[in-house]
């Protein structure tokens, strides 16, 4: 899992039906200093994170399990919401 | 799935009892253009490829198993799958 | 996921049968502004994506939760056509 931040949307009407519903969104994914590391992935969202929050997602065919885990094509995951930015000790 | 040229392919007598149905081949990563780049890796034949042929090669564990060995579990991260007969560029 | 832009298409006669009937499409992934990066990748495509398109790609294990992917060795797969992308940084 890593910290990331939700800097997007992503609209796709033609989708694999196992998507149908689900919401898109960009993350870019922030070290332990909140900043930006690596380049922006799409992300389904398990949890209703909004543009601009700090969240941390889930990689891998784990990043399934939260729906229905035999039918959900995501490598990457939302999972969480973090409160704040104060909420991240260190 | 990547694209590769098969260079060459790999014999050892000495190996993980799973590995016993297939053939271990020596691939070469290649560019959509056909240029070889510098990523090499072995792969376990399930189509008949011979040295000389560009294949497809799928590097996910369950996918790989089970198309070189027909069972899942095997210790194995790249199978050959397909051999190529043209690549189309826009 | 990654979004990405196809590049062309692969046509193998000779391959494992459970990939028999599927289009294979070469797909290279772009940053969210459009630009290309480097690499690319031989998708699966599931929901009949035509060329130019902007299409969002899901690697790993994953592809093979698709609809129509259940036990086909795909590592990677077309799962949407991009309509947007709408990015604030």
């Amino acid at each position: 899992m890593q910290l990331a931040r939700v800097i997007g949307t992503v609209v796709a009407t033609i989708k694999n039906d196992s998507l149908d519903g689900r919401k898109l969104l960009v993350v870019q994914t922030v070290d332990r200093n909140l900043q930006s590391t690596g380049k922006p992935m799409v992300a389904i969202d398990a949890v209703g994170a909004g543009v601009g929050e700090l969240v941390f997602w889930c990689r891998g065919k784990e990043a399934s399990f939260p729906f229905k885990r035999e039918d959900t094509p995501t490598d990457c995951t939302i999972i969480g919401i973090v409160d704040s930015e104060q909420h991240v000790t260190r | 799935m990547i694209l590769a040229r098969v260079v060459g392919n790999v014999v050892a007598t000495k190996k993980n009892h799973r590995y016993e149905s297939a053939r271990v081949m020596l691939c070469q990563q290649i560019t959509p253009e056909g240029e070889e780049t510098s990523y090499s890796v072995l792969a376990l034949d399930s189509v008949d490829a011979g040295v000389g042929d560009t294949v497809l090669i799928v590097q996910e564990g369950w996918s790989a198993s089970t198309a070189a060995t027909g069972k899942v579990g095997a210790a194995i991260d790249s199978a050959i799958v397909g051999v190529v007969d043209r690549i189309d560029l826009l | 996921m990654i979004i990405a832009r196809i590049l062309g298409t692969v046509v193998a006669t000779q391959k494992d049968e459970r990939l028999s009937g599927k289009k294979l499409l070469i797909v290279r992934p772009i940053n969210v502004d459009g630009s290309d990066t480097t690499g690319y990748v031989v998708a699966v495509d599931t929901v009949g994506a035509g060329f130019h398109e902007r299409v969002l790609v899901v690697a790993g294990s994953s592809a093979r939760l698709a609809q129509g992917m259940k036990d086909v060795p795909v590592d990677a797969a077309i799962v949407g056509v991009i309509d947007t992308v709408d990015v604030r940084q």
